[in-house]
């Protein structure tokens, strides 16, 4: 126990026990250390095995074939990983989600930021973040089951598998997030900008698309390139409605298979681990974490060149 | 530009308040105003905190539309139009009567496009450089931001931010400028360059401020409105016009005991 070398407290009322005290910080900090350092370990873990197998696969597979074959087919007899396949589909789903949760997203974040009373934006709001918990299994059959049936008596060809009903769906589920994130920004704008632009005569549709929106782009843009990154890696919902059937294109009426329906499909399935076949998910996982790495840079680097600070 | 010839053309009332009443929700804020300002001078209002001059400003160009519960009774007339008729829409009123705010509020955007912003959406189909310049020349800002016109509103210091948001209102040519506390966020100097610049607009606009200062409004003003505050119930105040005049008689000879003691210094 270390001795105090202050003066002598006068009012000698209360003595807590000071040594022990520092006991229990020391170890406080020791004890939450570790929990930090258990998840960053993981995460660098994770990291370690993708890249391994990854190399390992690409010592049988070239770089270039996985880059420009055509075809997708790790179990035929002359197997071709064209990465293009995979990403096509991921691509058109995504494309597809976006389609739907941009626009939807976006305007019911200004009407719950500009237009809703008080009141109802009180409790619309949190319905809205409800969505987001529904489960994506819970989607995907959403999708399989309602949507796809109901689409198909609008579009005769449309296959009971298909990149469309997944799309939607999936646009369906990444909406609170935009709309929740970008309502959050637009909020944020000062009301003296609005005052200002009202004051200039202008009306309020010309104040929310002339002032407010652009004052909150910074954050309206990286709830969308965050929702980017959700639908890339989106599972359940495509795995489910979107079919297992690899195909390079864009339509949306077929069936078709993401890199993480595959993940799904070969981690699920009976391919021997250690097979290329099987390594070829580790490939897939690669590509898929590059991807929304870039989008998490490309998201941070634009909130921090455009973020207009008021004061 | 003499005194005598000042006082010929601003014969004419620009605004009129008369029996003018605002309500928060239910509790009343101004009681009771009826002044007339007029044209080609500049107006202060002054008085303590809570004695509703800055929310009789607002009625002048109907800015306290935007805050939910706010209430206006009595006649607000512009040249001889009721601004708060039917069939009036706020929008056209605040095209025509501007207002310059207490914090400087540049919109995220650039020097160049604060101005042209507005000015474009209220149609105008000139020149826009011309424009932007001639603005930006008229509230004596142009020298210092002609090279960087295309920079944020946002980098430029409090006293540019405010000159520049008087640039963006004189670009859309208001006949009446409303000024809320324009220099209280401001510097000494900032805020005498925003005085000077207030003398000038004054040939060409009708300017109505609201300022704590004192000196300010003995200063650039032509005229004086002295408000006061009176407790009404639980912790409410009501704000209702003391004295209004020239604003040597008000400050050297007012009427008015209240008006004697604030203008001295003796409270508020």
């Amino acid at each position: 126990m270390t001795t105090n070398s202050l003066p002598p407290d006068p009012n000698n009322l209360w003595q807590p026990s000071r040594g022990l005290n520092k006991w229990v910080e020391r170890a406080v900090i020791w004890l939450f250390g570790l929990f930090a350092i258990i998840s960053v370990a993981t995460t660098v873990g994770i990291v370690l095995s993708l890249l391994f197998e990854t190399i390992e696969f690409f010592q049988v597979v070239s770089l270039w074939n996985f880059l420009t074959d055509r075809q997708w087919t790790p179990l035929f007899s002359n197997p071709q990983y064209g990465i293009l396949v995979l990403l096509s589909a991921t691509f058109l789903t995504s494309l597809i989600a976006l389609l739907v949760a941009v626009p939807l997203g976006l305007l019911s974040a200004i009407y719950l930021s500009e237009y809703a009373s008080p009141k109802l934006r009180k409790w619309l709001k949190p319905a809205l973040e409800i969505l987001a918990g529904v489960p994506t299994v819970v989607y995907g059959y959403f999708a399989l089951l309602l949507v796809t049936p109901f689409l198909q008596l609008f579009i005769p060809q449309l296959g009971g598998f298909n990149a469309l009903s997944a799309g939607i769906v999936m646009g369906i589920a990444i909406t609170p997030l935009i709309a929740s994130l970008s309502e959050d920004a637009i909020y944020a704008v000062p009301s003296a900008l609005r005052d200002g632009s009202y004051a200039l005569g202008l009306t309020k549709r010309e104040t929310i698309f002339g002032v407010v929106l652009p004052a909150a782009l910074s954050g309206i843009v990286a709830s969308i390139i965050l929702a980017v990154s959700r639908a890339v890696g989106e599972t359940m919902i495509v795995a489910l409605a979107a079919g297992l059937n690899p195909r390079l294109g864009l339509n949306p009426f077929v069936p078709v298979m993401t890199m993480t329906a595959y993940i799904v499909q070969v981690s699920l399935g009976d391919t021997p681990a250690g097979s290329i076949a099987f390594q070829s998910i580790f490939a897939v996982g690669m590509t898929l974490f590059l991807l929304t790495l870039i989008f998490n840079i490309i998201s941070f680097w634009f909130v921090r060149k455009f973020r207009e600070t008021y004061e | 530009m003499t005194t005598n010839s000042v006082s010929q053309v601003a014969t004419e009332a620009a605004l009129r308040a008369k029996n003018v009443n605002v309500y928060y929700g239910s509790s009343l804020a101004v009681r009771d105003v009826s002044l007339d300002i007029f044209k080609h001078e500049i107006t202060a209002f002054i008085g303590p905190s809570g004695c509703g001059k800055s929310t009789l400003l607002r009625c002048f160009n109907r800015t306290n539309d935007l805050i939910t519960g706010a209430r206006v009774e009595g006649k607000v007339m512009f040249q001889g139009t009721d601004l708060y008729a039917k069939d009036i829409d706020p929008v056209y009123v605040r095209r025509r009567i501007g207002m310059v705010f207490q914090k400087p509020n540049p919109f995220t955007k650039s020097i160049y496009e604060n101005i042209a912003f507005a000015a474009r959406i209220n149609g105008y189909k000139g020149d826009m450089d011309e424009l932007v310049e001639n603005s930006l020349r008229r509230a004596a800002l142009w020298d210092e931001v002609k090279d960087k016109l295309k920079q944020s509103g946002l980098s430029l210091s409090g006293g540019q931010q405010q000159r520049l948001c008087i640039a963006r209102t004189i670009a859309i040519e208001p006949e009446v400028i409303l000024m809320d506390e324009p220099c209280s966020a401001l510097d000494p100097i900032s805020t005498l360059q925003i005085e000077e610049l207030m003398k000038e607009l004054e040939s060409r606009y009708t300017i109505v401020i609201v300022t704590h200062n004192m000196q300010q409004a003995s200063r650039i003003s032509d005229k004086t409105a002295f408000f006061n505050a009176e407790a009404v119930g639980a912790g409410n105040k009501v704000g209702y016009l003391v004295e209004y005049g020239d604003t040597e008689q008000v400050f050297n000879e007012p009427i008015e005991q209240a008006t004697q003691d604030y203008v001295s210094g003796r409270f508020g």
